[in-house]
């Protein structure tokens, strides 16, 4: 509550209005983008400097943490992943560490960058690039546009329309057995990003109404949700890696 | 809450986080952790290998032992008996030695008495010879010539 007095409907859209330029449709939420890049670049950078750095010797320090990461992904592909890319492995990887990171950013205290953003005169600053709809649908359509264009390339757009119209209920019943693959299709990157925008951006909302408590009171709601917040914020990160990778797999096998 | 354009940004952001992943972080990582994982599984065989060579090796050095062990008790035998052949061959040797060597002394003494005898006859001879000639030189004279047969016996 730093802007003076605030009513508490006030201090919640405060905290929920991203910063933004343009107008209507081409509006950028700068704040997303700029913490998502942000993220992102620690990834790749950090992660980057360990594989440059790798010995085959034995591993120490950050290197042993990225190998543990590289790993545990490698293993979540091979065992739900049944065909041969060189795409897959890195894309959960990807997945899974910038998301993870993204959701990390509801961990720190919900008043601190916003006013600390507010001390250099940024208005409005919404921490949590994944609590952003069009941050996680932008993730998930590009897995959408991914598997579409695995799909075409592995079975050939012959194999895709003729799966499309005859299955799984024969070809008398075409149009049912299209409009039910296009449903399918397009559940898959619905349901991922409004997944992991619904956990993250209600987990967001939890802590800012627990800040509008007492202070007294804060700690003891706070500290709770937080550690268990450390949870759904790697089970969410795992879920959209998981899903990711099987929609792929999908988009690998012939019927 | 609506969508916008920041979802194309996001989407070009992933695209290319996606794109360095795959060409920069990935392979490097897995191609180290592969080879470690070849080092150590041949670090491993090469352990396994080598204990192996190590109980072959410990395998012949037992029987390597044990065929000395019996060639020594086998030298040690044949050398007791050899010795034992030898000492018998010396005595019986000594022993053959000695009885020449008596052999050999009491010929000598059979000689030795022989001449002895022989020298001795001769003296008698000319003793008695002697005798006789001083016998013969001083005519009958008992007890001179008692004394001289007393002296000739006891030149005997």
């Amino acid at each position: 509550m730093s802007a003076g007095p605030q009513t508490p409907t006030q201090y919640i859209v405060h905290h929920l209005t991203n910063l933004s330029v343009g107008e209507g449709f081409w509006t950028l939420n700068i704040d997303s983008l700029v913490i998502a890049w942000l993220l992102g670049g620690l990834f790749c950078g950090s992660f980057y400097l360990a594989a440059r750095r790798a010995t085959t010797g034995v591993p120490t320090g950050f290197q042993s943490f990225v190998e543990i990461m590289v790993e545990f992904v490698d293993q979540s592909v091979r065992e739900s992943f049944h065909g041969n890319s060189k795409l897959v492995a890195p894309l959960a990887l990807t997945i899974f560490v910038w998301i993870f990171l993204m959701n990390l950013m509801d961990l720190i205290p919900v008043d601190l960058l916003p006013w600390l953003a507010q001390l250099v005169g940024i208005p409005y600053l919404k921490v949590v690039p994944t609590t952003d709809l069009n941050m996680t649908l932008g993730m998930s359509i590009t897995v959408f546009l991914l598997i579409i264009f695995y799909s075409l390339k592995v079975k050939g757009p012959k194999e895709v329309i003729k799966e499309s119209l005859f299955h799984p209920f024969g070809p008398w019943l075409m149009p049912f057995n299209l409009l039910l693959k296009l449903v399918e299709e397009f559940a898959k990157p619905v349901s991922l990003a409004l997944r992991l925008f619904g956990n993250l951006y209600a987990g967001e909302l939890i802590f800012i109404l627990i800040a509008l408590l007492p202070f007294y009171l804060q700690p003891f709601l706070s500290l709770p949700w937080a550690i268990f917040h450390i949870l759904i914020i790697t089970l969410q990160a795992f879920v959209f890696m998981m899903l990711t990778i099987v929609y792929m797999s999908m988009a690998h096998e012939t019927h | 809450m609506s969508i916008t354009a920041t979802l194309f940004g996001q989407m070009i952001t992933f695209g290319l986080l996606i794109w360095f992943t795959m060409k920069f972080v990935w392979p490097p990582l897995l191609s180290v952790m592969e080879e470690r994982q070849k080092k150590i599984a041949d670090g491993l065989a090469a352990g396994e290998a080598g204990l192996q060579a190590r109980e072959t090796a410990e395998a012949e050095i037992a029987e390597l032992v044990t065929t000395a062990k019996n060639q020594a008790s086998e030298i040690v035998a044949q050398a007791e008996k050899r010795s034992t052949e030898i000492v018998e061959a010396a005595k019986d040797t000594a022993r053959q030695e000695g009885q020449r060597l008596i052999a050999s002394a009491q010929a000598e003494l059979e000689q030795e008495i022989n001449r002895a005898r022989t020298t001795l006859r001769a003296e008698v001879a000319a003793i008695a010879v002697a005798g006789a000639e001083r016998i013969l030189a001083r005519e009958v004279d008992t007890a001179q010539h008692q004394q001289l047969l007393g002296e000739l016996a006891k030149q005997l």
